[in-house]
């Protein structure tokens, strides 16, 4: 056993010094994980979801102002405030943890598209429970985008289809469950959850760590890449589906919102403060704090690289997606590939520097 | 030699049961899985049953035939689930078929003192030393290659990722625990067999292998196997130990241990048969573990001959894998969604093991198929990484899964790997 432990020295000692001259910095300092989860909740989570439930009170006061003044202009109003609000969705729907997994924010907050003769028949009938999730697709962003964009043919036409108490009705039921919704998981991080989150920091597969890049990623894979790109350009199914785009009945916004949704992303990856220039500790400080270990490739550039590869191929395409399929829907194409690669860059090559765990199962790593 | 090791072997088995329902549960919902449906539970109740059988040696050879036919049916249900420790208790079960483990300390030997005997050959309890010598000594001679020693993967992405352990997790951050860890697993595991069967180093040994597998069972996801290795290892010692320890288990249970005493030597008829089987078998063991030198290409990359070899925890490896499903005649394509029909175990599993890829594109085939599509080519779109690697596409994009067969011939269909792994 001695020779052992003596051989066991001298083949570490001569490893160790071989190596670690590649080491210019000492990556002795342990990452500081909850550093880089009380980013994600102080700077990031946090702030953004204060300003996505402020974003819907201006939304809620010209739904009410609309209904107490059904004109044109009450509904451009209402139209612009949907639209802001819409936009800070796209920094709060990829963060599906706490609450907001509990209650499934995103499937009540943006399955699109709506079921525009279901959110008819609800209204004709004033019979309906919101709360159920096979009422996903009659509620949240996309029914509202349907009213208040979809239901006539322009605005004059809109103002009177809406014009009536059953209408009104739903139209703020919906904006009601989208505050209180909202509101619930604001109030969830801002009265425990935060610290619950922030302190565990562990390496287990239901610690804050590994839920949220897994949930990251799920949102990157669903309902960035496929949701808002793939699916409309009939990545998955046999023809294109020009329908499926979000926003579908404003018409130029989905391109927008998409730009937003792949910035948020990206300003997640890099830790960056919401609604400033200001970056913490990330995903992308902590791949290169491994780096520092194992001496590898610049992931977190590489990653960085395809999220603006991404942005640029997206930059020829139409603000109207929809549109963009029918027109020339190759460049919908190239977008998706580009997304695509981002998703290997994350979900193969960083999972594996991370060494997150898909799924607890017994394995010998064979 | 005397044969008291039924009783460690009771520790495995007994300790084997208490694993049954996550064994369960790991398995049920799995899409791979050829059905029994509602029988799957009794299979595992047989299995459960026919441990406990072993342990108190009740109808022992009845038992062990049962547990090895039920717990290897269960391994081969779904190969996902594929361990390197399930393929061993299945081997060691199958060993244990020809040994006479039920002779001593037994029910069967309680009931009927003609059955009883207190010494067996020495052959048999050598048999399953020999097993486990091969299992270290493998796994210790597949530990020598340049990943592993000389960059310390995959433990340097596996061992930082333990930040949170109490004392060792600030080391784990360590490169040169890095290394170390790398070292002393290759050196532990080629001369531990060694170090157990001299006397004069077994203590010290016994001590290395209960340090090595409580640490393997704090850093990593491997479930029983640490405690099955720690008791098994108990084999090694002189029948002295193991009938002190019988002699207290009796005083515990009150059970008159001089029954068994009998000083009877056990004859075994077709002996000679017995022995040239299991030689046999060895030999296939022996020679198993290197079928990959058949194969062209890296072993880690295409595994093909990587499993039943005792390649134990030498690689990380992520893969992804996008699946296409083309209607040749028209060129109409679509991608499909994973999730539609595996978890994400089998995901991850599938992503990155060629026959798994291989399978699953058939099984994409008859699917659509069932659903009235025609003429269907299934393509893949696949990516994988390898013990700190960049991603590199894994298999070619332009091949026609469904046109493949699987078959023990090279898969001419992975992509080449483009790097050197040194080693055996």
């Amino acid at each position: 056993m001695k020779k052992v432990l003596t051989l066991l020295l001298i083949g570490a000692l001569l490893n160790g010094c071989s190596s670690s001259d590649n080491d210019p910095n000492d990556p002795s300092d342990d990452f500081d994980r909850a550093a880089m989860l009380a980013n994600w909740a102080d700077n990031i989570i946090v702030p953004a979801l204060q300003q996505y439930v402020e974003e819907l009170g201006s939304l809620r006061a010209a739904v009410t102002d609309f209904n107490g003044a059904p004109t044109v202009n009450s509904l451009q109003t209402l139209r612009t405030e949907w639209l802001d609000a819409y936009m800070v969705w796209q920094q709060v729907s990829m963060f599906e943890i706490g609450r907001a997994e509990t209650i499934t924010l995103r499937n009540f907050t943006n399955i699109y598209p709506a079921d525009a003769q279901q959110i008819d028949e609800n209204i004709a009938q004033g019979e309906y429970n919101l709360t159920l999730p096979s009422t996903n697709d009659e509620q949240g962003f996309p029914a509202l985008d349907y009213l208040i964009n979809g239901i006539a043919g322009d605005d004059a036409a809109i103002v009177q289809a809406l014009d009536n108490d059953n209408h009104k009705t739903y139209l703020n039921d919906l904006i009601t469950r989208m505050v209180d919704m909202a509101t619930e998981v604001r109030n969830d991080w801002t009265s425990g959850y935060r610290d619950t989150f922030v302190n565990n920091s562990g390496s287990m597969a239901t610690s804050a760590v590994n839920k949220l890049v897994n949930d990251f990623i799920f949102y990157y894979e669903k309902a960035l890449r496929a949701g808002k790109i793939g699916i409309p350009a009939g990545v998955f199914s046999t023809a294109p589906l020009s329908d499926r785009v979000e926003a579908l009945y404003h018409g130029d916004a989905s391109k927008a919102l998409f730009l937003e949704a792949l910035n948020a992303s990206q300003n997640f990856f890099n830790g960056k403060h919401f609604g400033s220039a200001t970056t913490g500790e990330s995903l992308s400080s902590y791949l290169t704090y491994l780096n520092t270990i194992k001496d590898g490739e610049d992931l977190a550039g590489l990653i960085n690289n395809q999220f603006d590869a991404s942005r640029t191929s997206a930059a020829n395409l139409m603000d109207n997606l929809s549109q963009q399929v029918i027109t020339n829907n190759a460049r919908m194409l190239e977008t998706y590939d580009q997304l695509q690669m981002n998703v290997v860059l994350m979900k193969v090559d960083m999972f594996q520097a991370l060494n997150i765990q898909v799924d607890f199962v017994d394995a010998d790593g064979d | 030699m005397f044969a008291s090791i039924v009783r460690f072997w009771s520790y495995g088995w007994i300790d084997k049961l208490y694993i049954q329902p996550k064994f369960f549960f790991s398995y049920y919902g799995f899409e791979f899985v050829k059905p029994i449906g509602e029988f799957t539970y009794l299979l595992f109740v047989i299995c459960g049953l026919s441990a406990l059988a072993i342990a108190f040696g009740f109808k022992y050879r009845l038992a062990i035939i049962t547990f090895f036919l039920s717990f290897t049916y269960i391994e081969l249900m779904d190969k996902t689930t594929y361990l390197n420790h399930y393929y061993f208790i299945s081997l060691l079960s199958f060993l244990m078929i020809f040994l006479p483990a039920g002779a001593y300390f037994s029910i069967d030997a309680w009931r009927n003192p003609q059955k009883c005997f207190q010494q067996v050959p020495r052959w048999s309890v050598d048999g399953v030393k020999l097993l486990l010598a091969i299992v270290y000594f493998y796994a210790g001679l597949a530990k020598l290659n340049s990943d592993w020693l000389l960059e310390a993967m995959p433990l340097k992405i596996w061992l930082p990722s333990k930040y949170d352990l109490p004392f060792l997790g600030d080391l784990l951050q360590k490169e040169w625990m890095h290394y170390t860890f790398s070292w002393a697993g290759a050196i532990y595991d080629l001369t531990i067999p060694f170090l157990l069967l001299y006397r004069r180093t077994r203590l010290v040994a016994f001590g290395a292998v209960v340090v090595f597998h409580v640490l393997t069972r704090v850093l990593f996801p491997i479930g029983m196997f640490p405690y099955i290795m720690i008791v098994s290892a108990l084999i090694f010692f002189d029948a002295g130990l193991h009938h002190r320890i019988l002699a207290k288990l009796s005083r515990l249970f009150r059970i008159s241990k001089e029954r068994f005493d009998n000083g009877l030597k056990l004859t075994i008829r077709h002996q000679a048969k017995a022995l040239g089987f299991l030689t046999a078998f060895f030999v296939l063991q022996l020679v198993l573990p290197f079928r990959h030198y058949l194969y062209p290409g890296e072993l880690f990359w295409t595994e093909e001959g990587y499993r039943f070899s005792w390649r134990v925890m030498l690689m990380e490896k992520a893969g992804y894998a996008n699946f296409k499903v083309v209607d040749k005649q028209s060129g109409k394509r679509f991608y499909v969604d994973n999730s539609d029909f595996l978890t994400a175990f089998q995901e991850k599993q599938m992503a990155t093991q060629p026959d798994f890829i291989l399978e699953y594109a058939h099984h994409l085939k008859s699917h659509f198929e069932s659903q009235g599509h025609q003429n269907i080519g299934v393509y893949i779109e696949s990516y994988v990484a390898l013990n700190g690697r960049r991603s590199r596409p894994y298999i070619d994009p332009e091949v026609d899964l469904t046109e493949h067969k699987e078959s023990f011939k090279h898969k001419n269909w992975i992509l080449p790997f483009n790097d050197v792994i040194k080693g055996l």
